[in-house]
């Protein structure tokens, strides 16, 4: 036994605790019955030790599966549920995966891997799993090409910035997300619920929007999390009007005004903090003030144990809520020598906050001059009549590349109009962007492509 | 073209065959915007098609190397 007390995510399930669910749109389990279930048939104790993969198709039975596993095997890796499967074998070797949680067994029949448990529904258990170790949680990154990245967390650095916000204020929040659970940004949200005592409502996929939000709605969500693409398809979709969250959070990409803005106005009620987070860095800020970017005194200090600093352009990460390595033969340095981890994301000083400006990884190139794409959609969406928007460049016989930009005008936008919107959108650019960042070419299109990961689809990124 | 012109904030001549590209005023990337939004409206794009396409030199040569692309 090590000398400090382990936590496994079982051991925040208190039986004391009623009336609280996790749910999809076809099953509600109660998360204090869950203690006395299992959704391994009394398998669990073979896993003591194991190398897990959990490839499971539905989130719910992957968060049950998450509770019976954690604290019981060596480590367990997260499949998300658009995992390439030419990449599962490497995953394998990398992680020395030696057993699969999975609802589908006769799939795994054949990667060499001897010891397959089938995931069930939840049944009364006949024992109680015990807490015997601290699980590493192993989750890939979302990378858009190659094998991703395996990382590898605790629980105690998972839940890092839900132990330093506290317990939410008021009656028990009922959580939801946008995400999927065994991505970093939903997982967050899985936890929260879990560790803060409260019910959590899942995603399904192939959901049309207004049943999802009806279905929030219905069950009573006080706490959401998605990506500003996400926030922005909602907005979009008129379905928001009755829904009433009291907290509405979003994190995974550049959280703009226009989008900021569009959210108080769809949610008066409800307080709005965008968050940064990273699978690899971890949760390192979230901000509530309902302004693009984050103070700059932010950078410098130790806050909850996390530290932030700019090098290169870029934002770095020093935290206890990091992950600890990359995991794999070839796996490279997760942070530099100091512990810092270098999120690639750029960032730029103006006035007295900093504000995200792209990727590093994003930069289109355009006549031999860097520019994010971010930056100008940025300046694009704050247009009242554009809802999302896209810059990416397109090849010329001339200068090598220009920018063009695919925008999504607003609900109900008066198409007769786009002449005149696209005058005002170049103007707007004139005035704000350096002369080659100006979009060429605006096209207008009804909806942008956004990735399994919540992300705006970038094929040139 | 007097689109482009008004956004790009430049002074456009009078239009003739004969006028030099140089002297509309025009730099690449006004030039870049024009053969892109010509693409999208015409559907071809006449530098890229043709390897050999000597890059015009007047308004004329320009409008032309348009209608010497074969359908």
């Amino acid at each position: 036994m090590s000398p400090r007390e382990i936590l496994a995510l079982r051991d925040y399930l208190s039986p004391e605790l009623k009336g609280r669910t996790i749910s999809d749109a076809r099953h509600v389990v109660s998360l204090t019955d869950i203690l006395q279930q299992t959704c391994l048939i009394d398998r669990s104790r073979e896993l003591s030790g194991r190398s897990v993969l959990l490839a499971v198709s539905d989130q719910l039975l992957s968060g049950l599966a998450m509770t019976e596993i954690d604290g019981v095997a060596r480590r367990m890796l997260l499949c998300p549920p658009d995992l390439n499967s030419d990449h599962v074998q490497a995953l394998i070797d990398d992680a020395g995966i030696d057993a699969i949680v999975t609802d589908q067994p006769p799939r795994w029949a054949d990667v060499g891997v001897y010891l397959v448990v089938a995931a069930r529904p939840p049944v009364l258990a006949s024992a109680k799993p015990k807490t015997e170790r601290a699980t590493e949680w192993l989750m890939l990154t979302s990378g858009t090409s190659g094998v991703p990245k395996i990382v590898s967390h605790t629980l105690e650095g998972l839940c890092g910035a839900i132990v330093a916000d506290g317990p939410a204020r008021g009656a028990a929040p009922v959580w939801a997300t946008f995400y999927d659970i065994r991505r970093y940004g939903g997982l967050q949200i899985f936890l929260r619920a879990v560790i803060g005592g409260g019910s959590m409502v899942l995603s399904e996929p192939g959901e049309a929007l207004a049943d999802h939000v009806a279905r929030l709605h219905a069950r009573g969500v006080t706490h959401i999390s998605g990506t500003p693409s996400h926030w922005r398809k909602l907005l979009m979709s008129g379905s928001a009007a009755g829904f009433a969250p009291r907290y509405v959070r979003l994190s995974g990409e550049i959280a703009d005004q226009a989008v900021l803005d569009g959210l108080t106005k769809a949610f008066p009620q409800a307080s709005i903090g965008h968050a940064y987070a990273s699978t690899e860095a971890g949760v390192g800020f979230a901000v509530n003030d309902g302004l693009e970017g984050f103070p700059a005194e932010m950078i410098g200090s130790n806050r909850d144990g996390v530290e932030m600093k700019i090098e290169d352009g870029s934002l770095r990460i020093r935290s206890k809520r990091a992950a600890h390595a990359y995991v794999g033969r070839n796996a490279s340095a997760l942070a530099d020598k100091d512990g810092f981890v270098d999120t690639g994301d750029i960032v730029e000083l103006r006035g007295d906050r900093y504000h995200f400006v792209g990727r590093r990884g994003g930069i289109i190139n355009i006549g031999g001059l860097k520019v994010h794409p971010e930056e100008i959609e940025a300046v694009i969406n704050r247009h009242g009549q554009v809802r999302m928007s896209r810059a990416r460049s397109r090849r010329s016989p001339i200068t090598g590349s220009i920018v063009v930009a695919d925008v999504v005008l607003a609900d109900g936008c008066d198409t007769s109009r786009s002449d005149d919107i696209r005058n005002e959108i170049v103007a707007d650019c004139r005035a704000l962007l350096a002369s080659h960042k100006v979009p060429a070419v605006i096209r207008f299109v009804e909806a942008l492509d956004v990735t399994p990961a919540g992300k705006l689809a970038r094929s040139d990124a | 073209m007097k689109q482009i012109a008004k956004e790009q904030q430049v002074r456009l001549p009078p239009l003739d065959d004969d006028l030099s590209l140089h002297e509309t005023g025009f730099d690449s990337l006004a030039f870049a915007i024009l053969v892109a939004r010509l693409e999208d409206d015409l559907g071809i794009d006449p530098f890229t098609i043709s390897e050999d396409a000597a890059f015009p030199l007047t308004v004329g040569d320009f409008v032309r190397a348009y209608e010497n692309v074969p359908a």
